[in-house]
């Protein structure tokens, strides 16, 4: 419970960076990555980014059950696409090798296996820096970054809000669940959806309704405190800018550009190795 | 932007927090093997008509951030925009239909359910597909599958217990000088 | 040399714009620099709605109509916002958690300083600073869900501290602390008044409590007027404070029921300096000796044996080692010590919410540990501390009716029995009511109705008189007792010492995940090992009987307990 988003306190140079730059990265990186499908360049980020990885000293049992989330959901993902649209990658690239021939529309194409190589390279070099940009900034940062990068520090502050009561939250929502079920109240599979549903309902009102009589004591407490006076505020967290966290979103910027260049140079989002 | 009041930014803070654990903590099983239900929705819709269209925009795209953040699976923009953009309807219906939510009867349960089921639609079926064919380049047939799957469980869950919230929530704004004891 | 006023009520009243009665009828009260006043008086009478009279959340974010005249610090108070309020008064709320807004000590206590543009490195040191002086310096990157309630209050004084206020307003900082840990809080006001000469303002009901450190002044409040305004000394010698619903210190009542006149020469409301003359102890003596030996009531047959339970909870938490204890049927029995004793998991642990690794539990002779959380809830009852966690239904019926409804109990059969439950609990003529339109109190009552109708055979409740006054803990406590006399065991959890003295005959004691003691209320508080490992605090009556040379403070205590209802029946 007190460390849900897998921060890990360890120095290095990753850490150091403030969360502002880190933010501004993660996001540079994000529209990068989301961009293009040049190939060559996710290739390039996948395995910068697991550079990264040791840069930051996470090891991967720091991390052995996020990144098993991850290749379950990539796996998966892959499944669905495949199912739902086989042809994708020969309809994408405009010819049609086939490798496997399979009955029906399911013909195991080259084009296929390539088109899902892109889709798993996406995932592949930008999970790896969420989950480090989670593991490396402090959760007190967050509010204080988002108004670094330009979000009204109101705005920013219902981040940390949300970050403070989740914890208490989940208490209640635990407490209030085990009473409802000593009542009788039934979430497992042996009740139908709909009276599981409603048997959920059952734990909600009492938690949403009670969390919404302490929302006029917080705001009482933070207005008897000051907050909302000025135009701007200041952040006990906040750290200046280092020559390293400029670097770092100068180099993260230069990716947008370049992945942009490369998309408008190939003529195409898609970088295609079957046209000759 | 209009600025918001302190009492606004409090409810879309513990607003995300309750979205949040909703979302990450409470697994209702589905039919759908390996799959559970997503009871947040309910909440973000009855959120989205009680503080508006803005609240209702940051708490879904905060809440779903921080699940995002929180699971391994990486950040899907997509979805949390369309998260984001299902606060923002529900809390726009609500003001257009003039839906009371401290009285809400009858009529004002249909408006709030006529309005989720075509915001859920817009939301898992138009947004949420359309940006992941232009960000992931996933293939169409592939995601209308998918936001056909989400659209109809979220509103089934919206219907269920977004509902039951807006008429506990309704109750507890009935004065007590219109009762009498037997 | 005559003190400087800081705050002053003039003829003011004040009515909010949704009440058709005014709250407040023309207040006349000065506060001078420096001053420390205690402000008491029942539920509703009107003390919080003057404390946000004095921070300004009246009349800025509650509206209302004023009359008269509020100066703080020289200027309209109803004219300033509440920020330039803020830099005058400083409140702690009585929420903790409410209170705690940053996701660590260090960021709430610079929480006000972020709201004032303070540079970051310049807010560091400040930080520091208050973190000493009210001693969480060891904490600082700790959040709010790891430190103790003590330890929350005290960074929750640090925030307001910060803004170097003139005055520092308390709202019922007692509420939530376990009796010791209370006592640190009245003696941590105390030195940082003297430390930095604030002006303080405590809003409380627990009199006795705030008293274990000297008071200038105190303001009795009752349905909105000020009733008394004037020495601690002189209004202990009058009986002003029980007629308004508010419990006087014990010590006070017990020389009043042997027949000594009170006068403020002897110093009543500090009662390390209290004098008491050889002839006055001689009447206390007397007193003493011409009550009669309270009784013991007998013990039944065992209801439930908890032996040798051992619980680790997944995250390494050895919350529970080796627990033994009995409950005995038609009993009516305490179980308390400190926040993280194990009191809460060992009651998880007798609802079947948490598995022990080890030990037996039985009911009636029956293995707890084949019954699911619904089986054993038909034996047990679970009440929680705040009703409105326990409500899902909307109308009071359907709320109490269902417990049978998940059981599969038919409607006819379900009618009558609601029914039953509903008139035992005094709910009958609200049957058809929305839940909303309750009291708290009636809340809670609508809670324990629906635990009822299960027909248990023990009912368990997490600390069911918190937060409430004299007169409302009255109620829920008379209740609880005409219960256990129709026959229900009942076993409550409480921090509160004159819950336990007053109504449960025997208590269990829980240090560190361990029994240590299980005795009587009585002995239990006049035992100093046992109140110091547990967190409880020593009665006065303990001092008292020490002070007149009484050799059984136990025996003085259950006669003066016993004498002390009859009377207030």
């Amino acid at each position: 419970m007190t460390n849900l988003f897998n921060y890990i306190d360890r120095p290095s140079p990753i850490h150091r960076l403030t969360g502002a730059s880190k933010l501004v990265c993660l996001i540079a990186w994000s529209v990068a990555a989301m961009t293009s499908f040049y190939t060559p360049l996710l290739v390039a980020l996948t395995v910068a980014a697991l550079v990264l990885f040791r840069v930051a000293k996470l090891r991967a049992k720091d991390i052995s059950f996020m990144l098993g989330i991850m290749i379950v959901y990539i796996a998966l993902n892959n499944v669905l696409i495949f199912l739902f649209s086989p042809n994708h990658g020969t309809e994408l690239y405009g010819s049609r090798t086939v490798l496997i021939p399979l009955p029906g529309r399911y013909d195991i194409t080259a084009e296929q296996l390539f088109y899902h190589l892109n889709v798993i390279l996406k995932n592949a070099c930008t999970i790896p820096i969420v989950l480090l940009f989670i593991c490396t900034t402090n959760p007190s940062e967050f509010a204080a970054s988002l108004n670094r990068i330009g979000v009204s520090y109101r705005v920013s502050y219902a981040v940390a809000l949300a970050l403070r009561y989740i914890p208490d939250v989940q208490r209640e929502y635990h407490d209030i669940s085990l009473a409802q079920q000593a009542r009788g109240t039934e979430m497992s599979k042996k009740a139908s959806l709909i009276n599981r549903l409603k048997a959920a309902s059952s734990i909600l009102i009492p938690l949403i309704l009670s969390s919404m009589d302490r929302i006029e004591t917080i705001s009482n407490a933070m207005e008897l405190r000051g907050f909302g006076k000025e135009k701007k505020r200041t952040w006990y967290s906040a750290r200046p800018f280092s020559k390293a966290d400029i670097a770092g979103m100068v180099v993260c910027l230069l990716l947008v550009v370049l992945s942009l260049l490369l998309t408008y140079l190939n003529g195409g989002r898609y970088y295609n190795p079957f046209m000759k | 932007m209009k600025k918001f009041s302190v009492k606004t930014i409090v409810a879309i803070g513990i607003g995300a927090a309750l979205f949040f654990v909703l979302g990450r903590f409470v697994a209702i099983p589905s039919p759908v093997p390996n799959t559970s239900i997503s009871v947040q929705y309910g909440l973000l819709a009855f959120l989205s008509v009680v503080y508006g269209p803005l609240a209702g925009a940051l708490v879904g795209l905060i809440g779903h951030t921080l699940i995002d953040f929180s699971n391994g699976w990486g950040i899907w923009w997509s979805w949390i925009i369309a998260s984001g953009v299902f606060g923002l309807l529900m809390g726009l219906a609500a003001k257009v239909l003039k839906m009371n939510e401290a009285e809400i009867g009858k009529k004002g349960l249909i408006k709030f359910n006529i309005a989720q089921v075509v915001c859920h639609l817009v939301c898992w079926m138009v947004i949420a597909p359309v940006l992941d064919v232009y960000m992931m380049g996933e293939p169409w047939d592939k995601l209308i599958a998918q936001g056909l799957m989400s659209g109809i469980a979220n509103a089934v869950t919206t219907a269920i217990v977004g509902s039951l919230l807006c008429v506990a929530y309704a109750a507890t704004k009935t004065k007590a000088g219109s009762l009498t004891k037997e | 040399m005559k003190k400087e006023p800081i705050i002053s009520f003039e003829n003011f009243g004040f009515q909010y714009t949704a009440q058709a009665e005014p709250t407040l009828y023309d207040i006349n009260l000065t506060i001078h620099k420096g001053e420390k006043v205690l402000i008491a008086g029942p539920s509703g009478c009107g003390k919080s709605t003057l404390a946000h009279c004095i921070n300004g959340l009246i009349p800025n974010s509650y509206p209302g109509k004023t009359t008269g005249r509020l100066t703080i610090g020289g200027k309209d108070a109803l004219k300033l916002d509440l920020f330039g309020l803020s830099k005058i008064v400083g409140t702690v709320l009585q929420d903790s958690d409410g209170q705690f807004i940053g996701l660590t000590v260090a960021e709430d206590i610079a929480f006000a300083l972020e709201n004032d543009c303070i540079p970051t490195k310049e807010m560091h040191e400040q930080v520091e600073k208050i973190a000493e002086l009210v001693d969480v310096k060891g904490v600082l990157g700790h959040a709010p869900h790891e430190i103790s309630g003590g330890q929350k209050q005290r960074v929750g004084l640090g925030g307001v501290m910060v803004g170097k206020v003139d005055v520092l307003l308390f709202d019922e900082p007692l509420a939530n602390l376990d009796p010791a840990t209370g006592k640190q809080a009245i003696v941590l006001i105390d030195e940082i008044q003297k430390r930095t000469g604030c002006a303080v303002i405590i809003i409380e009901h627990r009199v006795e409590d705030v008293l274990y450190r000297p008071v200038d002044r105190v303001v009795l409040m009752g349905d909105g007027r000020v009733l008394y305004d004037g020495g601690p000394d002189e209004l202990l010698c009058q009986d002003l404070l029980p007629r308004n619903g508010i419990r006087e210190p014990l010590y006070v009542t017990a020389l009043k029921y042997a027949g000594v006149t009170l006068t403020p020469d002897m110093r009543p409301s500090y009662l390390p300096e209290l004098k008491l003359s050889e002839e006055q102890k001689r009447q206390v003596h007397t007193w003493f000796s011409q009550q009669p030996q309270a009784p013991r009531p007998p013990l039944g047959d065992v209801l439930l044996n908890a032996e040798n339970i051992d619980f680790t909870y997944a995250g390494g938490h050895h919350a529970l080692k080796g627990i033994s204890a009995i409950v005995h049927k038609g009993e009516m029995l305490s179980i308390v010590g400190t926040n993280g004793a194990g009191k809460s998991t060992f009651s998880k642990v007798i609802c079947g919410f948490e598995k022990p690794q080890s030990g037996v539990l039985e009911l009636n002779g029956i293995d707890l540990s084949t019954l699911s959380i619904k089986e054993r809830a038909d034996h047990i009852g679970y009440v929680m501390q705040n009703p409105n966690q326990m409500i899902s239904k909307t109308q009071i019926f359907d709320e109490v009716a269902l417990g049978l409804r998940n059981r599969g109990v038919s409607e006819e059969e379900i009618r009558p029995r609601v029914e039953e439950a509903l008139k035992i609990c005094g709910l009958y003529p609200f049957r058809n009511w929305p839940v909303s339109a309750l009291s708290y109190g009636q809340k809670k009552r609508v809670t324990i109705a629906s635990i009822l109708v299960l027909k248990p055979e023990m009912i368990l409740l997490d600390e069911p008189t918190a937060g409430q006054d004299l007169k409302h803990y009255t109620e829920i406590m008379d209740f609880l007792s005409e219960l256990n006399r129709q026959g229900v065991t009942v076993v409550l959890i409480t921090h509160d010492m004159h819950l336990m003295l007053e109504y449960t005959p025997r208590a269990v004691v829980f240090n560190a995940g361990q029994v240590i003691a299980d005795k009587s209320a009585a002995e239990v508080l006049n035992s100093p090992e046992i109140v110091e490992a547990a967190h409880l605090k020593e009665t006065s009556l303990y001092h008292l009987s020490a002070l007149c040379g009484i050799d059984d403070p136990e025996e003085f205590t259950r006669r003066f307990i016993a004498r002390d209802r009859e009377v207030r029946v």
